[in-house]
């Protein structure tokens, strides 16, 4: 057969072993980050590979035979698939993937197998945004970037050794020159809603949030989170901060100790009369693995994508595991439930028997007393507000008859001891009440003119039902500890208490400094991460002020793109005029063009003595004298040997200094 | 024989620019750029990258997706702007023998002030010699190959190609200069000694030196003594062969002559007798005179007689 394709050029450089211990260590750092997240074995034997290569590479062994390469990839993808009962799974994928990277380098013999490398190098960048995308690890992973391509660099043929140094730097150059290129796709390449193809997804064991049960300590231990729940930018006025209650999962069945929710029905439309001032703001949620999205109380609408069921639980279609964005509005003097029907309200009466027999009990004397649920109402919120009732983060244990112990015995909780225990009151009273959880209140941040709802702001409370103006909010807690609604959790509980280290209020600056890192990983989140087809499509609207289709995004591409390649093109291949730095030779061309004027220019291949003997017989005798004497003066320092800085003060002078007459 | 005589004009020819004899400057026109073996790898993997990222809607994922399509577009400019604006002189060709290596030396000039690298230049599917060209600078670079034939030679078209900085794409253009170097003939690996005859007079007389001064051998002509006689070439047919010895009283002459060759032997291999001979005789520094059918060169010696003679035997009969 013929060869038709020309053998290209000789296009790398030799592999040293300078070179291949530089591979072996940018791969590292590219595999670090996942050291932690892997399996122990796997980071071992990655961590092994990579050592004996480089000890091959130092000390100038043969590599491994191929069937050694193989077994151990065999050995590899078993391992895998014993770990992760898996193989393809993303976290079993990247795991396999790792490990070839690092057999691969076993089989790194010539430069064409390191160039191979380097684009693996690159790949196993982009797997570590599979794990974490903050701003640390971005900064990181585009230093190795810089690395690896400071190495490709260095393994192009050259006529001469290139320092590290001068390898970082053209290295920094070229990737500073792609950032515009960067900008321009990463705003207007189109964005694809993903998945493309739907691999295992990871239990979300990883992420905090509220639960769709509720025990005594649920609540509290999310309290001692820092953790963002979600963020909001009000559009209108934000609402006061006893109203801030961010509606979540409502809870109807109770088993005596533990709150579920119940079955979600959807939502009838004459359950919600609006009424009032609405509240408009869009929430950025973290991922938290559930369905529910938070609002404020009342939500009136719904995000597109969600539904909202009768309890105004608003729900996602998916699980929400990748930061949701949406705009909401609501209305806290809202009133809902009127119609609820008879068996809901039966349901919301029911206690399981045999539990909390003392609270069973008292609600029952109280019944007797009165049939009016507002003072039912009244008469438990007074127990709590008259009883040397505590707010406290870290209550006492609870045994089987939870309720009873804490209104008769401890009588220190948190928010869900008091909402359950309200809710146990109210039902077994026979008035239709209900559990709520969700977060109340909010910090705001004033360097970013945005909110910040943390795992620590989770709270519980109560519905109850009245048939005059059907569900209506009761905070036992407020009860207890008015300070929690208005201020906030770190004013509300005592200083022994331990808290997250962000809920504390402390000195402004370092609520400025807090905030101001806050709003930079908010600002991460909204343009960089979260920035989905939707965004994309309302941000270049926005610019352009027209609605714009997918043709337009393309053509802006199309334009943008081409529009940034030709600058810089523009930028970096200008034809420079040579820089001569020398000063005698701008010295030199000063005269040159004074000469010029006086009708004596200078040929471009004249050299020096050429010109000078060609102008001394044209001109007079004194200046003659003088361009004789600037001549010898400017060959001297322009191809001696030596020069000082007073002769080229001296030249300099003499160039100003001489008159020609125009002829 | 012409075509071997530019060899690698052949399969170019209608592409070949025309021979050029001074400078030829890289303007933007000439310098052509294509993604290299290694870039449609790193395509390859930004392909997978950017699939990657929509799966998992991965926010950094994108970025640096576009940030590596940005560095190959930006690797693009620079390769082309590594190339472009060079002013490529051809040097002045060496003369050497047939069978030798001939370097067409070419002088790159970088008149910009942006120091250039890894400039290759290479011919036809050879390995490139690469060279770094620094601001304002000059280096000079070379294409080599063995020069197979007496005669003319030129290098055919010459390709100056650079993959700098990342090797994602390779720039290049083509040269072809009129660059003639002249190939003499291959000269024979053991000649018989040279004809010597005594400088000025037209018969031959042998030398009364001392036999530690061995100095050649030369035909036998009647007279010289018998022991002088060099046995071993009575085995051999023609002539024999006298042994000769230094400190003659008379130096000799070489007369290097067309006809001294036996009838039978081709052309190429009497020119490369001739040629061993001249250069033996210029070795020993003795004056020789030179008779090829139609020329006749008058004895005398040095590097002028030298050219002359072994530009007429490179190009006799061509």
């Amino acid at each position: 057969m013929m060869r038709r394709s020309k053998p290209p050029l000789l296009e790398y450089a030799a592999l040293t072993t300078h070179r291949v211990l530089a591979l072996v260590g940018c791969l590292a750092l590219v595999l670090a980050p996942h050291a932690l997240r892997m399996p122990l074995w796997l980071t071992l034997l990655a961590a092994l590979v990579m050592g004996t290569r480089a000890a091959f590479a130092w000390r100038g062994y043969g590599l491994p035979r191929p069937w050694v390469l193989a077994t151990l990839a065999l050995a590899a993808a078993a391992g895998t698939w014993m770990s992760y009962g898996m193989l393809f799974g993303r976290d079993a994928a990247v795991a396999l993937l790792l490990m070839m990277m690092c057999l691969k380098l076993m089989e790194l013999r010539t430069a064409r197998d390191a160039v191979v490398v380097v684009c693996l190098a690159y790949f196993a960048v982009v797997t570590n945004f599979l794990y974490s995308q903050t701003v640390a690890m971005g900064l990181y992973l585009l230093g190795c970037v810089w690395l690896i391509t400071a190495f490709l660099l260095g393994m192009q043929r050259n006529a001469g050794p290139r320092s590290i140094a001068s390898l970082l730097r053209h290295s920094a150059l070229l990737l500073a020159q792609a950032t515009p290129v960067m900008l321009v796709l990463f705003l207007l390449f189109p964005r694809i809603q993903g998945p493309l193809w739907a691999l295992p997804h990871p239990s979300g064991g990883g992420l905090t949030g509220l639960s769709d049960t509720m025990a005594p300590g649920s609540v509290s231990s999310l309290s001692l989170s820092d953790a963002v729940a979600f963020r909001v930018e009000f559009r209108s006025t934000p609402p006061d901060p006893s109203q801030l209650y961010w509606r979540g999962p409502v809870m109807w069945d109770f088993d005596g100790r533990t709150w579920r929710a119940g079955d979600s029905r959807p939502l009838q439309a004459r359950s919600v009369r609006l009424q009032g001032d609405p509240v408009e703001y869009v929430v950025t949620l973290e991922p938290h693995d559930h369905r529910w999205l938070f609002a404020i109380d009342l939500p009136a609408e719904r995000p597109e994508s969600a539904t909202i069921t009768q309890e105004l639980e608003l729900l996602a279609t998916q699980p929400v595991r990748s930061r949701l964005r949406y705009a909401m509005s609501s209305y806290p003097q809202a009133v809902f439930g009127l119609d609820e029907d008879a068996a809901a309200l039966q349901e919301a009466t029911v206690l399981p028997d045999a539990f909390n027999p003392q609270a069973v009990a008292l609600a029952a004397s109280w019944r007797a007393q009165t049939n009016d649920p507002r003072a039912l109402v009244a008469r438990a919120l007074a127990l709590f507000n008259e009883q040397p009732f505590f707010y406290t983060l870290v209550p006492p244990e609870l045994g089987i008859h939870s309720v009873d112990e804490f209104l008769f015995g401890t009588r220190r909780g948190f928010c869900e001891h008091f909402a359950s225990s309200f809710v146990v009151l109210m039902r077994a009273a026979g008035v239709p009440a209900r559990v709520v959880t969700g977060y109340q209140g909010g910090q705001f941040n004033t360097v970013g003119g945005y909110m910040i709802v943390r795992q620590s702001d989770a709270h519980a409370w109560a519905e109850v039902w009245f048939e005059d103006s059907g569900w209506v909010r009761i905070d036992p807690t407020a009860a207890v500890s008015p300070q929690r609604i208005e201020r906030g959790i770190a004013a509300a509980l005592p200083d022994t208490d331990p808290l997250p280290l962000l809920a504390r209020a402390d000195t402004t600056w370092i609520r400025g400094l807090r905030f101001g890192v806050d709003m930079m990983t908010y600002g991460w989140n909204q343009w960089v991460l979260s920035y989905s087809q939707e965004r994309q499509l309302a941000m270049l609207s926005g610019l352009t002020g027209q609605t714009l289709s997918w043709r337009g995004v393309s053509i802006m591409l199309i334009v943008g793109t081409i529009g940034v390649v030709a600058l810089l093109a523009l930028v970096t291949l200008r034809r420079r005029p040579p820089p001569d730095i020398d000063p005698a030779a701008i010295a030199w061309d000063a005269l040159s063009r004074k000469l010029a004027r006086a009708g004596l220019s200078r040929n471009p291949q004249e050299g020096p003595l050429d010109y000078v003997t060609r102008v001394t017989r044209a001109l007079p005798p004194g200046p003659a004298d003088a361009v004789r004497a600037i001549g010898s003066l400017y060959t001297r320092l322009r191809y001696g040997a030596e020069r000082s800085a007073e002769e080229l003060q001296t030249l300099r002078k003499q160039v100003r200094d001489l008159r020609v007459g125009p002829r | 024989m012409a075509s071997v005589v530019k060899p690698s004009l052949g399969p170019w020819k209608r592409k070949a620019p025309a021979a050029t004899k001074a400078a030829v400057v890289l303007t933007q026109q000439r310098v052509y750029v294509m993604p290299s073996r290694m870039g449609g790898v790193f395509s390859l993997t930004l392909f997978l990258m950017l699939l990657g990222s929509i799966n998992y809607s991965l926010g950094l994922g994108y970025v640096l997706t576009f940030l590596l399509g940005g560095l190959g577009i930006v690797s693009l400019l620079h390769t082309w702007r590594n190339l472009a604006g060079l002013d490529i002189r051809p040097g002045r060709p060496e003369r050497v023998f047939a069978g030798d290596h001939l370097r067409f030396t070419v002088s790159i000039r970088n008149p910009t002030g942006l120091a250039r690298f890894a400039i290759g230049l290479r011919r036809g599917h050879e390995v490139a010699h690469f060279v770094n060209v620094g601001p304002r600078g000059e280096a000079e670079s070379f294409v080599e190959m063995v020069a197979k034939q007496r005669g003319w030679l030129e290098p055919g078209r010459m390709e100056i190609a650079t993959n700098y900085p990342l090797g994602l794409f390779r720039a290049w253009s083509y040269m072809h200069f009129e660059q003639w170097a002249l190939v003499y003939p291959r000269p024979e690996p053991s000649p018989p000694p040279l004809p010597l005859v005594p400088f000025g007079s037209g018969t031959g007389t042998v030398g009364q030196g001392s036999e530690e001064d061995f100095e050649g051998l030369r035909e036998y002509r009647p007279g010289d003594p018998l022991k002088r006689i060099y046995l071993k070439s009575l085995a051999r047919p023609g002539a024999p062969a006298t042994k000769e010895f230094a400190g003659g009283p008379s130096p000799a002459a070489a007369r290097i002559d067309w006809r001294l060759c036996p009838d039978d032997m081709d052309i190429e291999a009497r020119l490369s007798r001739l040629t061993a001979w001249i250069l033996r005789a210029e070795q020993a520094g003795l004056p020789w005179s030179l008779h090829v059918p139609g020329t006749d060169l008058a004895p005398g010696h040095g590097s002028a007689q030298r050219d002359q003679a072994l530009e007429l035997l490179a190009l006799y009969g061509r």
